[in-house]
């Protein structure tokens, strides 16, 4: 065991980062990105969908209460669960497929956390300035200004936390009524508890947490890991063609220095410092300037420079930062870019490039396409091919048959009977069979239900076979009930058994 | 040169070295990457928690029970506020259900009241009736316990008939109004071949076909059965009718039909006749108010036999 004189620090007081502003081809994805998912989330519950005088003509809404979900034409029955349960593996799927493709592009540019933040981020940057203006401001004493600019940041980021906290609870609810009530304070208390937790968390976590969420808290950075091979694309930086790095006079010297350049024997894309290289002085420098933009824009206050890195979420700041570098400096763009590991070699070779179709096309992402594609014409497929009545049997088993005072054998069902139409319908209910069983219903002199729209029946039904019917004395026959709407003739089926006395 | 840590995997380190526990097994160096403070915070948060939730709530256990916590909080109570406040929600269906004719109440014209008296009958059914008439209400054939399912009734299944049974009970000494009927023990008066004619005879009944296989799908002895016909009639018709299709008044059950409440083999027939046997079922008024009653008698009604 080593000597404990130095005892370490267990834990570590946050370190803020201070990212500078930066333009570019991606920053400019990014704002694209930022403003869709940010629109689409606070828009989306406005949006009117007409459905007729009883059901919500909210175009999304999860009605919970009536155990329903719209979406836009869509209406979804509890029973059909599996629409949702497969979206879900589709989102994974498709989360697998982005990261093993391009890493993690779902942290940089779609994850919530991220387009919060970088929201936070810019709203910090209208109230308080750039990069140095905030450095200052965090060291400063504690005066008006300070304070000032402060309490306006504070304000609009809770007012951006309510908004989204708030726009949650409008899935679920009619929005305009909602809105009313919220404000009128008449409200359930459930959504004012959903709005003040969602306004917490956004505040706290796009504010405050920022990059430690990503650090700490969520466990997609240690999962990703498992998509990712030396093909998956992220953003690396060529240090074969940056190192050795220098600034100003330094650089000057190095490059008067250089007589001959010896390239460094195999040293790695996690970058090598110049310190732990042999002959670095004779070396002509690098084109990397050492000008620090690539660490000053980067959201998560890391170097690339040193490697990929379980903080970088791949966001391309740093790219859009350093090709701006090297267009000052008269050098070609892509210093920092979009790479995989096995590009290193390949360049360093003196091989042509190869194409980024054939880093992504290869068997693990055909692989996840396939999946997802596949799961995906099965959804669309159940969408048109699903009935809009619908049927579950469920046997009534304790007793399992009843003998009658004539010797017939009677078996009971509960039915369910869900019409999914905007309209009341009426159905006729009965059963095919090779042998001759009797249908009876519960509290109905004919065979005839009806069901209101959009609603479900429960009804209970007997199966009667008389002594002389084969199926009173075996012990099981297999018949089917169905459901047909009257006037449109449209079929529900429900397979189930009849219970006999079996031999005696 | 910066003075940046350089990548661990290109570090040399040193015992003690800042950037690292200090902690080493087989040469291999423990990095110190601590956690952020704030985690350290929301650590202590929660055992201030803990501590705090012990104390507030109901937590320690001891030997009667546990500490009640200073908040006072009790599911049970909250159970029982529950339990009243819906009950005071169902009081006016309780009230209607004892003042309205019950075969009044249906499904197509009164559906609310009609969902609540199947709800609260079957309630009712499932704690107080089903220890005998089984949780299906199917009734124990071997104990006498009847079949509430089918539609053979010894006292009628009108929703009537069932509330009075259910009110008065049956045989049941304390109420007046309780039905009654006794059967003969035959044993000693008939000589033990006219009990065999009379059980072969009354199993005959129901085979209308008359292969030997009743109704109830057992066989009998055609030939006894021939000559049971004068025991019946001067024994057995007096309640059971000259055809032997019974009598509701008297609670003669009907011989000529399928159900056979204590079995209908010729074992279990010749049993009933030798030794006779009574159910008995109590009377319910006075335990389950008028409004359960009512509930529980339009519940057995709707199980299917309801007349
Ligand atoms: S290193 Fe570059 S890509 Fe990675 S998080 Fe920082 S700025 Fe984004
Ligand atoms: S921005 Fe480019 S040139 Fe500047 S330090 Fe980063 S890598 Fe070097």
């Amino acid at each position: 065991m080593a000597s404990q004189d130095a005892a370490p620090k267990l834990y570590a007081a946050q370190e803020p980062i201070f990212p500078k502003r930066v333009k570019g081809p991606f920053r400019n994805f990014k704002w694209a990105l930022m403003i869709f998912t940010l629109g689409v989330y606070y828009i989306t519950p406005w949006i009117r969908w007409d459905r007729g005088p009883s059901l919500p003509d909210q175009a999304v809404l999860v009605d919970l209460a009536n155990r329903r979900f719209f979406f836009f034409w869509i209406e979804i029955w509890p029973h059909e669960f599996y629409f949702v349960a497969g979206l879900l593996i589709m989102a994974g799927l498709g989360l697998f497929l982005f990261t093993s493709a391009l890493g993690r592009v779902w942290c940089g540019y779609a994850c919530p956390q991220t387009v919060w933040t970088d929201l936070f981020y810019t709203v910090e940057r209208w109230i308080e300035g750039d990069r140095n203006a905030r450095l200052r401001l965090w060291k400063q004493k504690w005066d008006f200004r300070k304070w000032r600019l402060r309490v306006t940041k504070w304000i609009v980021w809770l007012l951006i936390a309510v908004a989204t906290g708030g726009a949650w609870v409008f899935y679920f609810a009619d929005a305009p009524t909602l809105l009313r009530d919220l404000l009128t304070g008449q409200a359930a208390f459930v959504a004012y508890a959903t709005v003040g937790i969602l306004t917490a968390t956004t505040f706290i976590f796009g504010g405050f947490a920022r990059e430690q969420i990503c650090i700490y808290a969520c466990p997609w950075p240690r999962i990703q890991a498992a998509m990712m091979d030396e093909h998956t694309i992220t953003v690396a930086y060529r240090d074969w063609r940056g190192e050795p790095r220098g600034k100003g006079k330094k650089r000057r010297e190095m490059a008067e220095a250089a007589i001959e350049s010896s390239r460094l024997a195999g040293p790695t894309i996690r970058g090598t410092e110049p310190g732990a290289t042999s002959a670095p002085e004779v070396e002509a420098p690098g084109d990397c300037i050492d000008c620090m933009a690539c660490v000053n824009v980067c959201p998560m206050g890391i170097d690339i420079r040193d490697g990929q890195q379980m903080e970088c979420i791949t966001c391309a700041l740093c790219i859009d930062a350093c090709d701006e570098i090297m267009d000052k400096v008269g050098k070609p763009r892509g210093l920092i870019d979009y790479l995989a590991l096995t590009d290193e070699a390949n360049e360093r070779a003196g091989n042509t490039k190869v194409p980024v179709m054939r880093h992504i096309l290869r068997p693990r992402t055909l692989i996840y396409t396939a999946l997802w594609s596949a799961i995906g014409v099965g959804l669309i497929v159940a969408l048109f091919i699903r009935s809009e009545i619908d049927l579950t049997v469920a046997q009534v088993r304790n007793p399992q048959f009843v003998t009658l005072s004539d010797g017939s054998v009677r078996n009971t069902y509960d039915i369910r009977i869900r019409n999914m139409t905007a309209a009341d319908a009426t159905f006729r209910i009965g059963l095919t069979s090779d042998d001759v069983l009797r249908v009876d219903l519960e509290g109905s002199q004919d065979l005839m239900v009806e069901v209101p729209a959009d609603e479900t029946l429960l009804q209970r039904v007997y199966v009667i076979a008389r002594p002389e019917d084969a199926a009173s004395g075996r012990e099981r026959t297999d018949f089917r009930f169905w459901v047909e709407e009257f006037g449109t003739e449209e079929r529900a089926f429900g397979d189930t058994t009849f219970f006999g006395r079996g031999q005696q | 040169m910066t003075d940046k840590p350089q990548h661990p995997e290109e570090q040399v380190l040193q015992e003690g070295d800042p950037d690292t526990t200090g902690h080493s097994w087989d040469g291999i160096k423990e990095f110190n990457n601590p956690l952020p403070r704030w985690w350290l915070w929301c650590f202590y948060l929660t055992i201030i928690w803990g501590v705090a939730y012990t104390v507030l709530y109901p937590a320690w256990p001891g030997i009667s029970g546990a500490t009640a916590g200073v908040l006072g909080y009790s599911t049970r109570a909250e159970v029982a506020e529950e339990i009243e406040r819906f009950d005071a929600l169902n009081a006016d269906l309780r009230t209607e259900l004892t003042e309205v004719e019950l075969a009044s109440v249906t499904r197509d014209d009164t559906p609310e009241l009609y969902n609540f008296a199947l709800q609260a009958g079957a309630a009712t059914f499932t704690t107080w009736c089903s220890q005998c008439h089984g949780e299906g209400a199917a009734g124990v054939q071997a104990a006498g316990y009847p079949n509430l399912l089918d539609d053979d009734w010894l006292w009628g299944g009108s929703l009537e008939d069932i509330q009075m049974t259910i009110a008065h009970g049956i045989r049941n000494e304390d109420d007046p109004d309780a039905r009654w009927s006794e059967m003969t023990a035959f044993e000693g008066i008939l000589s033990d071949e006219e009990i065999a004619q009379v059980v072969n005879y009354a199993m005959a009944l129901s085979d209308e076909d008359g292969d030997g296989v009743n109704a109830s799908n057992h066989a009998y002895d055609t030939t006894l059965a021939g000559t049971g016909e004068n025991v019946f009639l001067d024994n057995c018709a007096a309640c059971h009718g000259d055809a032997g299709d019974g009598d509701r008044f008297l609670g003669a059950p009907n011989l000529t039909d399928a159900i056979w409440l204590y079995g209908g083999s010729a074992e279990a027939v010749e049993e009933t006749v030798r030794h006779s046997r009574f159910g008995v079922m109590p009377a319910w008024s006075g335990r389950l108010s008028e409004a359960e009653v009512n509930a529980t008698a339009l519940y057995v009604h709707s199980l299917g036999g309801g007349e």
